[in-house]
């Protein structure tokens, strides 16, 4: 490529050249990397040094550059060279902080750094600039789904930053459950006093804002497209089928009640036992007065029942605390007590929880007079008298409470659509002929709330017990489909004021979709990033791994059987490229050449040198900027490994471990985020998919005549800086131990 | 059964926790208990009570009467003030221990025999016939509560620190016969009636 020019700037600033031969450095990045211009500096990234760089782009046409200084996650500003491709070698985090000092360690260090220039030389040469992906029109409208007050708060916080918003309602008014509750607990100080809900308010301050508009008796019978080209089909409620464009959706369909008739032994389906919800519909019809029982009768005393169907060991019942119940019966407990402080009110719990300021509103319940029972309910028998049987766990003896009314705190279910694992399995037997698969799958497209016409499914993927999937800690909002944010309850159990703190920061994710959408850019978490992955669509064999394992179900098949990709659903994590099987898939500056080059581009000493190489594929997110930690806080580790970043656990290719051990190191050792139920992967299922590709690994290691432990996968967290560096030291002596690869002098 | 307790039987019927907020000391603190029980872990003399705070205020709750003002747990508080310190609630603990003991007492519910009410009540009557507590008296009164025999064997016991007292002067045999007194006796005993009829008025005990 004639147009193409590479050049390598060492930089010998912090200390790299005190102890590093910068000399030497530049021969390889001129000799064996091939670089047209290699040059170096004390202090490459202050203005002097940057504008070197800049100079050589201007006036010799450098088109990919090679930084060798410090980590790729250091001095990025000043590094940022948006016109051409560029890569770093990490001489300082990488090198100079993380080998120990003195002359014994002289030479090991220098290998380990000319390492790192030949791999940032190798892999500059394979990258291109990522083009972006700069479509002519995209949308920045937003759709709620969900009219209630996760839905509303979403819809008002995107309108008030000026984003048009569209609402989809299934009933026939907003308010959602907000509407069947007389009041709600209360969100300010002094946490005293049941409030009113405020859902008449904000109905209509959505219903006359100029920028949201409402679809009512509406449901999704259709969504198509990709963040910044959403494509929904709204049914309404005459038949009629509207069609809105939107850039990113709100998932705020909320939660229904457990149903008490699942709960016989407590009391369900029988006279006088009712669920919350049952209680604030006497509330509302009592308007003030005395709350009567459906016989008429005044309720003179009553018991409210935690955790009835939730928190259940036994698998029968909701196995997880809904969170908002405890708050909900102390609320109920005042509807009677500032009614009638005679009225006798009994909560009977296990625990109490009040997140956030609830504590000062139990304590409002218990000056008010409430009695606070701690005990586990065993049997509620309804009727004239109700009685309820507990354990009383502080005197630690069986009990019973006698009430005119029985309240059973039954918890949130979600309601997130279909259960893809589901869908996927009758969608593969229904395939098959299977004629009650095929009923099911009519079935299941029923109870879908998105309708997505997705080839993953027709909603998000959902975690446990129901909920959509998100990654809790880092990205609470972000589900499994780019552009698509759930709020509220159908996330997690929660209560009214935690749905709309959800639904304010869900509308910002969806704000910020909307905008990366239109700059052509990837979504969180790498939202400046302008490459997508691009498939040599001759060579695809059609396995479908691509379009299957992809955590954001990006990728479509296209009507010859293809995969078809949809950029902007794409978080670019490299999942896919990781499990082509025929390599295929790549990105402009991320791809199976890439990495490979880097790999082979390490000099590996013959076995005689009795050094061994170990290849470290760490996860960009958690694990490089623990090995970066480790260098920070000096902590010494052995020379002998070459780390490489990879976007993802998942993008790992099982070619690039193939041609490390053909080529001769020692061991590969792969670093990537915790996997399954409790998952800190970054792109949810891409380190789950790494551990499963390399559980299958062994044979090719037998076909080898490889052991087993020459390839190594270890879940590292981004705190884990110090025990990456033992990590490390244990897999440099176990290989010792095993002895070095026979497989050295053939690659 | 005391008048008393009957009225109480009477005007509270099933319902001890509201009894306990009006007639017991700091009773109005029980209902706002929230279980933690670091008041049970809490208390030095812990292991050695039958009812922690804790259960008491779960007993209080659940309408056991005649365990809680029968029980003698309440008696054993030393007032370290432990319990009180570290309630997160800031329930007054160790006041409302007394207050339930004092309570019991009246009412006459309290376990016989429990040796902190009977120094309690020596105590309570050697100083209130003088208005001075004398301290002979008192001593010698305690040591003979469970009969003479007891109560020389009591004092041959306690012999050497009593002869040490006397040799350092802190104690005054001649205190035997009549012993110091304040100026106005009279004028104490009726301060003592008055403070009982209000406080007796106040609990509804009168």
């Amino acid at each position: 490529m004639a147009d193409n020019k590479f050049a390598a700037y060492i930089c010998s600033g912090c200390g790299i050249g005190d102890v590093l031969n910068v000399g030497a450095l530049e021969k390889i990045a001129q000799k064996e990397g091939k670089m047209a211009i290699v040059k170096n500096h004390p202090f490459l990234c202050n203005a002097e040094g940057v504008q070197l760089i800049k100079d050589d782009i201007a006036n010799e046409g450098v088109t990919h550059l090679c930084i060798a200084a410090c980590s790729r996650r250091a001095k990025a500003e000043a590094f940022s060279f948006p016109t051409v491709a560029v890569s770093r070698a990490n001489l300082r985090e990488g090198v100079l902080w993380v080998i120990a000092e003195g002359a014994d360690h002289d030479e090991v260090r220098q290998e380990m750094a000319e390492d790192y220039v030949r791999m940032g030389c190798a892999e500059v040469k394979k990258m291109t600039l990522p083009g972006g992906n700069l479509k002519e029109s995209s949308s920045k409208r937003i759709l709620v789904v969900g009219g209630g007050m996760s839905g509303m708060t979403a819809a008002l916080a995107a309108a008030d930053a000026g984003y048009e918003t569209v609402v989809v309602e299934k009933s026939g008014e907003l308010g959602g459950f907000a509407n069947k509750l007389l009041k709600r607990v209360p969100f300010s100080g002094p946490y005293a006093e049941p409030q009113p809900t405020g859902a008449a308010n904000m109905t209509a301050r959505v219903s006359h804002h100029p920028l949201i508009k409402v679809h009512l008796n509406s449901t999704l019978a259709e969504t198509a497209g990709a963040p910044g080209r959403f494509n929904a089909k709204i049914a309404q409620e005459s038949g009629a089928v509207a069609e809105e464009l939107v850039g990113a959706i709100v998932q705020a369909t909320g939660f229904t009640t457990y149903d008490i008739a699942k709960l016989p032994e407590l009391g369900g389906g029988q006279a006088n036992v009712v669920d919350q919800a049952g209680l604030e519909a006497m509330a509302k019809a009592a308007n003030g007065g005395a709350i009567k029982r459906a016989d008429g009768k005044e309720v003179k005393s009553v018991v409210f029942v935690q955790c009835a169907g939730q928190r259940d060991a036994s698998g029968v019942h909701l196995p997880y605390c809904s969170g908002h119940c405890c708050a909900t019966s102390i609320k109920q407990a005042m509807y009677f007590k500032d009614q009638n402080p005679d009225v006798d009110t009994v909560v009977i719990y296990q625990d109490l929880r009040v997140p956030g300021m609830g504590e000062d509103f139990y304590r409002s319940a218990q000056q008010k007079g409430v009695i606070f029972t701690k005990g586990k309910a065993g049997r509620v028998t309804g009727g004239d008298n109700c009685k309820v049987e507990f354990r009383d766990l502080i005197l630690d003896e069986d009990t019973s409470a006698e009430a005119d009314l029985v309240v059973l705190a039954t918890g949130q279910v979600p309601s997130a659509g279909v259960n893809l694992d589901d869908w996927t399995a009758t969608v593969t037997a229904a395939e098959s002929g299977d004629e009650t698969a095929k009923a099911k799958k009519i079935e299941l497209q029923k109870t879908s709330v998105l309708n997505l016409t997705y080839r993953q499914g027709p909603d998000v993927p959902q975690f446990k017990y129901g909920f959509a999937d998100s990654h809790f800690i880092c990205f609470p909002y972000e589900t499994r489909r780019t552009g698509i944010y759930a709020a509220g309850p159908v996330r997690r159990p929660m209560d009214m004021l935690q749905a709309q703190e959800d639904a304010t920061g869900a509308a910002l994710k969806a704000i910020q979709a909307v905008e990366n959408a239109a700059r052509g850019r990837a979504a969180h978490p790498r939202a400046w990033d302008l490459s997508f992955p691009k498939a040599r669509l001759e060579g695809c064999t059609q396995c479908k791994r691509c379009t299957v394992e992809c955590p954001f179900g990006a990728i479509d098949e296209d009507e010859k059987r293809f995969p078809l990709f949809n950029e902007e659903r794409c978080r670019r994590c490299g999942t896919c490229m990781g499990a082509c099987p025929v390599r295929v898939i790549s990105f402009e500056n991320y791809s199976c050449d890439t990495v490979g080059s880097q790999i082979k581009a390490v000099n590996i000493p013959d076995e005689f040198e009795e050094k061994p190489r170990i290849l470290i594929l760490a996860c960009e997110n958690d694990a490089y900027p623990a090995l970066d930690m480790a260098g920070i806080q000096r902590i010494t580790y052995s020379a002998y490994v070459r780390a490489i970043p990879v976007r993802c656990l998942g993008s790992v290719n099982t070619i690039w471990i193939t041609d490390a051990l053909n080529s001769g190191y020692d061991g590969v050792m792969m670093m990537g985020c915790k996997k399954g139920d409790d998952y800190q992967c970054h792109f949810v299922k891409g380190s789950e998919m790494a551990h499963y590709r390399m559980s299958k690994i062994g044979d090719t290691l037998k076909q080898l005549g490889l052991e087993p432990e020459r390839v190594q996968t270890q879940e590292v967290a981004i705190t884990d800086n110090a025990r990456v560096a033992r990590l490390i030291d244990e897999y440099v002596a176990q290989i010792n131990e095993i002895g070095l690869s026979p497989m050295k002098g053939f690659g | 059964m005391t008048t008393a307790n009957q009225n109480a039987l009477a005007k509270y019927k099933n319902n001890f926790l509201k009894e306990v907020e009006a007639n017991v000391e700091d009773g109005h603190w029980v209902k706002m208990c929230m279980q933690c029980g670091v008041c049970a872990g809490s208390c030095p003399l812990g292991p050695h009570w039958e009812h922690s705070p804790q259960k008491l205020f779960m007993m209080i709750r659940a309408g056991k009467r005649e365990e809680v003002l029968g029980s003698d747990s309440m008696w054993m508080c030393t007032s370290c003030y432990n319990c009180i310190v570290r309630c997160p609630r800031k329930l007054p603990i160790t006041h409302i221990m007394h207050g339930l003991a004092n309570y019991a007492h009246r009412l006459d519910l309290a376990p016989k025999g429990q040796p902190t009410r009977d120094i309690a009540k020596l105590f309570w009557d050697n100083l209130a016939k003088t208005g001075r507590v004398n301290e002979l008296k008192f001593s010698l009164a305690m040591y003979f509560k469970d009969g003479f025999g007891q109560g020389v064997k009591n004092a041959m016991a306690m012999q050497a620190t009593g002869l040490g007292l006397l040799k350092a002067k802190r104690l005054n045999p001649m205190e035997i016969i009549g012993g110091h007194k304040c100026k106005d006796i009279s004028g104490i005993k009726k301060m003592i009636a008055k403070a009982r009829e209000i406080e007796d008025r106040r609990r509804g005990l009168a």
